[in-house]
C-alpha cells in the first residue's frame, strides 16, 4: 500500500520535474534552421548529433526534412552551403526551404549536393521523427506518433514523450503516449521505481504487444524487476487466456449459427412432420446458387444495387427453393407418409438429381459469390477480432428463428400446422385441408433452408456439393436438440458449435468433428429422443 | 442340428441360386483362361474382373438385406464395414510388398516411409499373416457393429434414429481415416499391391481364383442367410421387423436378435470388402463416403428387400448400368441413380424379385380362394383372398 | 377389508400406491390392485382412467415414478423389463390386435410358444411332435385350424383377436392381461369371445379391459372401476354399476 503510494508520488514528482525542465528548453531553442543547415557540413557522427538536436526543438516543421533527408532528397547548395530539400527530374531540382516549405526556386543538379546517409542516421531519423510528430497539431498524427513509439520503442525519445504528454489534452492520445513512454522507460536507464512503474503501465495494456515487450525485457532487466515482471506475463497470459476463451464461444456461436441456419428447416421438415428430407441440402444449395444469380444479373444490369443484394436474395431463394419443395412434397412425398424410410430413400434421389442439374447447368466449380460492403471487414471488441460477415450470420439466423417460432406459435396457419401434425384425422374432420398444409409446410422448410443458403453462400465455397456438407450436420443438430422441438433445435446447434469449437484447439479440426460426431451417437443411445424429448404416450404413436 | 440347420436353407429357389453361382465360379474363370483371347467365348480379364467387382457388391447388399429386409434396421453405414473389411484385406496385401515399395524399406509401407513413421503402429502387427488378416477382416467390422449395436439396441434406438447415427458412424470413420496420422495411409488409402500368398495379384491366374472366390464366398453366405431366415429365428426376426413389440412381449430379448444380426450381416459386409480390395487394386477413405452406403440400400431395393435372392440381382444390375452409364453417357448416371431411387420406392416397392414372388403368391391365394369356395363356401375368405390378390 | 400384509400372501399381482405422470399429467394417480391366482378380473373407466398405462406398467413397458409392483409375492417388476415380463409368465394382448401379419396363423403360435428364447436355441430349433400337438391344440380353442396355414394379414379382424389371445396361451403364462378383447367384434364374436375368456381362465389368472358393458355382464364376475389414475370402485358389476361416483364419471355421461 504504502509503496503503491510512494510510487504514485513519485510518479507525479518526475513528471512535474520533466515538464518544468523540458518547457522552457523547448521555448529557447526556438529556429531549427541553423541546425539543419549545419547538416550541410557535418559526418555521420555529427549528424547524428544534430538530428537529436533538431528534434528537441520539438519544432514539428522540420519533419519535412528530416523525412527528405532519410529518403536522399535533402541537398546543400554549394554557393552557399544552405541546406534545401530538392525533388524533381532532368536537369534540374525544385528546391524548398527545409523548415517553412517555402519554394526556393529551382538549380541544376550541379549546383547541389546530395547529403549523405547510412542506416544509423535514419534510425535517428526515425526516432526523432516519431518524437516530433508527438507534437503535431493534427490529433490523428500524434496518435499514430504515439502507437509508432509504442512498436518501436526507444530510450532517446522519452524526454520529447514526457514533454507531449504534458503538453496533450485529449484523453486517448494522453493514455497512449503514456502507454508508449511506459514502454520506452523499460529499455531506458531511469531509475528501478520508474520502471516499475512502467511495468504496471503495460500490463494494464494488456494483449499480445504487451506480452511481447514484457517477456523481451525479462533477459536485461534488473534483479530487483524480475518478480514484478513475471507476475505481470502470468498476469497478461491469464488476460488472454480469458480472451481465448470468449474468442473461442464467440467462434462457436458462429459456427452454432451455421449449423442453426443449416438445420432449421429441417427442425419443420423432419422435426415437426417427421419427413426425412435428404435433399435438405440441396435446398441450402440452391438458395446459394439463388444469391449467385442475383448477383451475376446485378453485376451485369445493375452495379449500383450491389450492397442489396443479398436483401434481393432471399425472397428470390425462399420463393425459388420453396416451390421445389412445394413440387417435391406433391410429387413424391405425400405418397410415402408413414413410411420414412422409403421417403429417406426417395429424398436421396432427388438429391442426387439437384447436384447434378446444378453441376450440368453451372460447372462442378466453385461460383463466385461476392460480399456487400457491410459483410466484408473486421472490428474489434476487446481481445475479439469478429468478422462482420459472422456477425449477420449469427443476427440472421436468431431473426429467422424467432420469425419462425412466432409463425408457430401466433399465426392461424401454425396453429393449423400443429393441429396436422398432432391429429391429421381430426384436423381434417375439423375443415383444415391437411394436404394443403402438409405441402405448404414442406414448403416452408425449403424455403428456410433456401434463405440459408442465401447466408451460407457469404461463408462457404459455392458448388454443387455445398448441400452435401451440412445435411448430416443438419441431422445431428436435429436429433441432439430433440425432434419436434425448435427450441431443441436453436439449443442443439449452438451448443454442438461451441462444443465443436472448444474441441478444436486441443485435437484439431477434423479429430474435434469426429469427437462431437461418437459423443452424439453415445448421447443418442442415453436420450433416444434428444435433449428436449417429449414425454409419454403420445411419443410412442 | 447343424445339419438341419443348413439342409433346410437348402430348399427351393437358393438350390438354383447356388447351383448358378458354382457355375459362374467354375465357368467364367475357365473361358477367361482357357479360351484364346480371338475366340468368341473368351471373358476378357477385365471384364471378369469387373463381374468379380459386382459379385462383392452382392455380398455387400445381402448383407444389409438381412438387417433391412428381414429385422427392419435400416443401416446406412453398411459401407464402413464393408470398407473395414478391404482395409484389413489391404493392410495384409501392403506387408507383402515387403522391400519391393518405392522406398525399400522391408518394413514399414511406403506412406509409413513418406509420413516419417519410425516404426509400424501397434494395429499393423501381424497383418503380415494371411490367416490373421482373412481373421481382421471378420472381426473388425464384427466388433464395430457389436459395440455399436450393443450401445444403440439396448437403448431402443430406431428406425430413422437408427439409420441417421449409422450414417453419422461411417463420416465420422470417413473423417479418421482420412487423417495421415491414423496409419492407414490418409488421402490415398492403401495400394500398389504386389503378392496375395505368393501369388502375384495382377497375375491372370490369381485374378481367376479371386473373381471364383467371390461367387463362392456369396454362395456360402447366401447359404448361411437363407438357414438364417429360415430358422424359428428368422421367423422372430421378421417378428422384429413386422410387431416388435408384440416379439417383446412374447418374451423374446429383441435387443439380442437384432445385436447377432447385425454382426452377422456387419461380417458379412466384411468379407465382401476383403474380397473386393485385391480385385481393385485400392482402398481408400471414399468407401466410407456416406453416400456409398446409400447406394447400397438402392440396390437392395431394386432387387428386392426381405429376399434373398433380390439383392444380388439388384446389386449386379444397377452397377452394370452404372458401369454403362459412365462409359456411355457420365453426365446422365446421377440422374438415372436419382430417379431410380424415386421410382422403386414410389412404384416398385417390393423391388424386382419382391413383385414377382408377389405375384406368384397371389396366384397361388386366387387358387386356394377357389377352393375354398368350392369346399367351405365361406364368402368372407374368398373376398380377401381376391383382395390380397389384387 | 383386508390388511395390505394379509393379502400379499395370497396374491398373484401385487400394485401398491403406484403413481406414474408425463410430462406434469398424473396418468396413475396411486393405483393399489390386488389380482388373486385364477381369478378372471374386469377392469372398466373412462378414456384416460389410466387402464393402458396400469398394463404399461405391469408389462414393464413404462416404469412407475413410484409405488411397488409384486408378482408371485417376492419379484418386483419395476426392476424388469418386457421380455423378462413376459418369461415370468405374463402376456399381454394389445388393445389393437397385433399379430406377424406376414407370417402364417401356425407360423405365429409356433413363435409364441413358451420355448427357449435364446438366439442359437431359436436358429437351431426343430418342431417337436410336443410342440405340434400344443399348436393344433390351440388351434382348435381359438377356432382357426382351419386356417391354419394362410398369413395372418388375411385374418379378419375378430380372428386376429382370437390369434393373438391363441398366442398368450402358447406363452402359457400365469396371468394374461387382455385390453379391449371384443372391439370391432360382431356380437356373436363377442358371445363367443366371452365364452373363450371364461374357459381360459379356468386354469390362470385373466385380467380384462373392456368398455362394452354387455360383454362384462356376459362374463360375470369382478369388475374394478378406474377414474383419473385410481380405483374408483371394486366389486360384482351390478355393484359397481350402482356406485354413485361410478355413475357420475363413466357410465353417466
Amino acid at each position: 500500500m504504502t509503496s503503491r503510494l510512494f510510487l504514485q508520488a513519485f510518479q507525479a514528482i518526475l513528471v512535474l520535474f520533466v515538464v518544468t525542465l523540458a518547457a522552457p528548453s523547448f521555448a529557447q531553442q526556438g529556429d531549427p534552421k541553423p541546425l539543419i543547415d549545419q547538416i550541410g557540413k557535418a559526418d555521420f557522427a555529427q549528424a547524428e548529433t544534430l538530428i537529436g538536436q533538431i528534434a528537441a526543438t520539438g519544432d514539428a516543421r522540420v519533419v519535412p526534412a528530416l523525412q527528405a533527408f532519410s529518403d536522399g532528397d535533402l541537398y546543400v547548395r554549394k554557393s552557399d552551403s544552405l541546406v534545401f530539400i530538392g525533388k524533381g527530374s532532368g536537369a534540374n531540382l525544385d528546391l524548398t526551404e527545409p523548415v517553412t516549405g517555402a519554394s526556393a526556386g529551382s538549380a541544376p543538379k550541379g549546383a547541389m549536393t546530395k547529403l549523405r546517409i547510412n542506416n544509423n542516421l535514419r534510425r535517428a531519423i526515425r526516432s526523432a521523427m516519431g518524437g516530433l510528430t508527438l507534437m503535431s497539431p493534427d490529433r490523428g498524427t500524434r496518435l499514430a506518433a504515439a502507437d509508432s513509439v509504442l512498436r518501436a520503442p526507444s530510450a532517446e525519445n522519452l524526454e520529447l514523450l514526457e514533454t507531449a504528454i504534458a503538453k496533450e489534452t485529449d484523453g486517448e492520445v494522453k493514455t497512449r503516449m503514456e502507454e508508449a513512454r511506459a514502454v520506452s522507460i523499460l529499455s531506458s536507464d531511469r531509475p528501478v521505481e520508474a520502471k516499475r512503474a512502467a511495468i504496471t503501465t503495460i500490463k494494464g495494456l494488456g494483449g499480445r504487444e504487451a506480452l511481447g515487450i514484457l517477456s523481451g525485457a525479462v533477459a536485461t532487466a534488473d534483479p530487483a524487476l524480475k518478480g514484478e515482471l513475471e507476475a505481470s506475463i502470468k498476469s497478461i497470459n491469464d488476460t488472454l487466456a480469458l480472451w481465448d476463451m470468449v474468442q473461442n464461444v464467440w467462434f462457436g456461436l458462429s459456427l452454432g449459427s451455421v449449423l442453426l441456419l443449416a438445420g432449421i428447416g429441417l427442425a419443420i421438415t423432419f422435426g415437426v412432420m417427421g419427413i426425412i428430407n435428404m435433399a435438405h441440402g440441396e435446398m441450402v444449395m440452391l438458395g446459394a446458387y439463388c444469391t449467385y444469380m442475383v448477383q451475376h444479373l446485378i453485376r451485369t444490369e445493375a452495379p449500383w444495387l450491389f450492397n442489396w443484394s443479398l436483401a434481393i436474395a432471399l425472397p428470390v431463394a425462399f420463393l425459388v427453393t420453396g416451390a421445389v419443395g412445394f413440387v417435391i412434397e406433391r410429387g413424391i412425398i405425400r405418397f410415402l407418409y408413414g413410411r420414412p424410410l422409403e421417403t429417406l430413400l426417395a429424398t436421396w434421389g432427388v438429391s442426387l438429381i439437384l447436384q447434378q442439374a446444378i453441376r450440368t447447368i453451372f460447372g462442378p466449380t466453385n461460383q463466385e459469390v461476392g460480399n456487400p460492403s457491410w459483410m466484408s471487414g473486421s472490428f474489434a471488441l476487446g481481445g475479439l477480432n469478429i468478422t462482420w460477415n459472422r456477425l449477420w450470420i449469427l443476427v440472421f439466423a436468431v431473426v429467422i428463428f424467432f420469425s419462425l417460432m412466432a409463425l408457430m406459435k401466433k399465426s392461424a396457419y401454425g396453429l393449423n400446422m400443429r393441429a396436422v401434425t398432432q391429429n391429421r384425422r381430426m384436423a381434417s374432420s375439423m375443415g383444415i385441408r391437411t394436404p394443403w398444409v402438409d405441402a405448404l409446410t414442406f414448403a416452408l422448410g425449403s424455403g428456410i433452408a433456401g434463405i440459408a443458403g442465401v447466408a451460407l453462400s457469404q461463408i462457404d465455397n459455392v458448388s454443387p456439393n455445398l448441400g452435401q456438407s451440412y445435411i448430416i450436420d443438419s441431422f445431428m443438430v436435429v436429433v441432439f436438440g430433440g425432434v419436434g422441438n425448435l427450441w431443441g433445435t436453436l439449443v442443439g446447434a449452438l451448443s454442438l458449435g461451441v462444443l465443436n469449437k472448444f474441441l478444436e484447439p486441443s485435437v484439431g479440426a477434423v479429430l474435434g468433428k469426429i469427437l462431437v460426431l461418437v459423443l452424439i451417437i453415445l448421447f443418442i443411445q442415453k436420450r433416444p429422443r434428444g435433449l428436449f424429448a417429449l414425454k409419454g404416450r403420445a411419443v410412442e404413436a | 442340428m447343424i445339419t438341419r440347420f443348413i439342409l433346410r436353407a437348402l430348399e427351393g429357389k437358393i438350390v438354383f441360386a447356388v447351383a448358378i453361382l458354382i457355375g459362374i465360379a467354375i465357368l467364367v474363370p475357365a473361358l477367361n483362361l482357357l479360351t484364346p483371347p480371338t475366340s468368341a467365348l473368351h471373358i476378357p480379364t477385365y471384364a471378369m474382373a469387373l463381374f468379380g467387382k459386382y459379385l462383392c457388391y452382392a455380398l455387400l447388399a445381402l448383407a444389409l438385406d438381412l438387417v433391412w429386409g428381414y429385422c427392419g434396421i435400416l443401416s446406412l453405414g453398411h459401407g464402413a464395414f464393408f470398407a473395414l473389411g478391404g482395409y484389413a484385406m489391404g493392410m495384409y496385401l501392403m506387408r507383402q510388398i515387403g522391400s519391393r515399395g518405392v522406398y525399400g524399406n522391408p518394413v514399414l509401407p511406403d506412406f509409413m516411409v513418406f509420413l516419417n513413421y519410425k516404426e509400424l503402429p501397434w494395429f499393423w502387427y501381424g497383418m503380415d499373416w494371411f490367416v490373421v488378416a482373412m481373421a481382421m477382416v471378420l472381426l473388425v467390422p464384427g466388433l464395430l457393429a457389436f459395440v455399436f449395436g450393443w450401445f444403440a439396441f439396448r437403448s431402443r434406438v430406431n428406425g430413422v434414429y437408427l439409420s441417421i447415427i449409422t450414417q453419422a458412424m461411417t463420416y465420422a470413420l470417413m473423417l479418421a481415416f482420412f487423417r495421415n496420422d491414423m496409419g492407414f495411409g490418409g488421402n490415398n488409402g492403401l495400394t500398389d499391391f504386389k503378392d496375395i500368398i505368393g501369388f502375384s495379384v495382377q497375375a491372370d491366374g490369381t485374378r481367376a481364383v479371386l473373381f471364383a472366390l467371390s461367387a463362392l464366398m456369396l454362395a456360402l453366405c447366401l447359404v448361411v442367410a437363407s438357414a438364417i431366415t429360415r430358422s424359428k429365428f428368422g421367423k422372430v426376426l421378421v417378428g422384429v421387423r413386422d410387431a416388435e413389440s408384440r416379439v417383446r412381449f412374447l418374451g423374446f430379448r429383441v435387443e439380442n436378435i437384432k445385436l447377432f444380426t447385425f454382426v452377422v450381416s456387419a461380417m458379412f459386409a466384411g468379407i465382401a470388402g476383403a474380397l473386393f480390395v485385391p480385385q481393385v487394386g485400392i482402398i481408400n477413405p471414399g468407401e466410407f463416403a456416406p453416400a456409398n452406403s446409400i447406394e447400397v440400400v438402392v440396390w437392395t431395393a431394386v432387387g428386392g428387400r426381405g429376399t434373398l435372392i433380390g439383392p444380388i440381382i439388384g446389386a449386379i444390375l444397377v452397377n452394370a448400368g452404372k458401369s454403362f452409364f459412365t462409359g456411355a453417357f457420365p453426365e446422365f448416371w446421377l440422374f438415372a441413380l436419382g430417379g431410380l431411387f424415386i421410382a422403386v420406392t414410389l412404384f416398385l416397392p417390393r423391388g424386382i424379385v419382391g413383385t414377382i414372388q408377389h405375384g406368384f403368391n397371389a396366384r397361388k391365394a386366387l387358387k386356394a380362394a377357389a377352393e375354398a369356395e368350392k369346399g367351405r363356401g365361406d364368402p368372407d375368405d374368398v373376398a380377401r383372398a381376391v383382395q390380397a390378390a389384387e | 377389508m383386508n390388511t395390505v400384509s394379509e393379502t400379499r400372501t395370497k396374491s398373484l399381482l401385487y400394485l401398491e400406491d403406484v403413481s406414474v405422470s408425463f410430462d406434469g399429467f398424473k396418468a396413475i394417480n396411486s393405483l393399489s390392485l390386488v389380482v388373486e391366482p385364477g381369478e378372471l378380473r374386469a377392469i372398466i373407466g373412462p378414456n384416460g382412467a389410466g387402464k393402458t398405462t396400469m398394463m404399461d406398467i405391469i408389462t414393464g413397458k413404462t416404469r412407475p415414478d413410484s409405488g411397488r409392483v409384486i408378482f408371485e409375492d417376492e419379484i418386483d417388476l419395476t426392476k424388469k423389463d418386457e421380455a423378462d415380463i413376459a418369461q415370468l409368465g405374463i402376456g399381454r394382448k394389445f388393445q389393437k390386435p397385433t399379430v406377424f401379419e406376414s407370417h402364417t396363423v401356425w407360423d405365429n403360435l409356433e413363435l409364441a410358444l413358451n420355448r427357449s428364447r435364446g438366439v442359437f436355441a431359436t436358429l437351431f430349433y426343430t418342431l417337436s411332435a410336443e410342440d405340434k400337438a400344443r399348436i393344433e391344440e390351440i388351434l382348435a380353442t381359438i377356432r382357426l385350424a382351419h386356417r391354419a396355414h394362410e398369413h395372418a394379414a388375411n385374418l379378419s379382424h375378430g380372428q386376429k383377436q382370437w390369434l393373438e389371445i391363441g398366442m398368450l396361451l402358447a406363452q402359457e403364462p400365469k396371468l394374461l392381461l387382455v385390453d379391449e378383447p371384443v372391439a370391432g367384434m360382431t356380437d356373436a364374436e363377442t358371445a363367443e369371445t366371452a365364452i373363450l375368456l371364461r374357459e381360459i381362465a379356468k386354469t390362470r389368472s385373466v385380467v380384462v379391459v373392456e368398455h362394452d358393458m354387455g360383454f362384462i355382464r356376459d362374463l360375470g364376475v369382478k369388475v374394478t372401476c378406474l377414474a383419473e389414475g385410481s380405483v374408483l370402485a371394486e366389486g360384482s358389476i351390478d355393484f359397481v354399476s350402482n356406485d354413485p361416483k361410478v355413475i357420475e364419471n363413466y357410465l353417466g355421461r
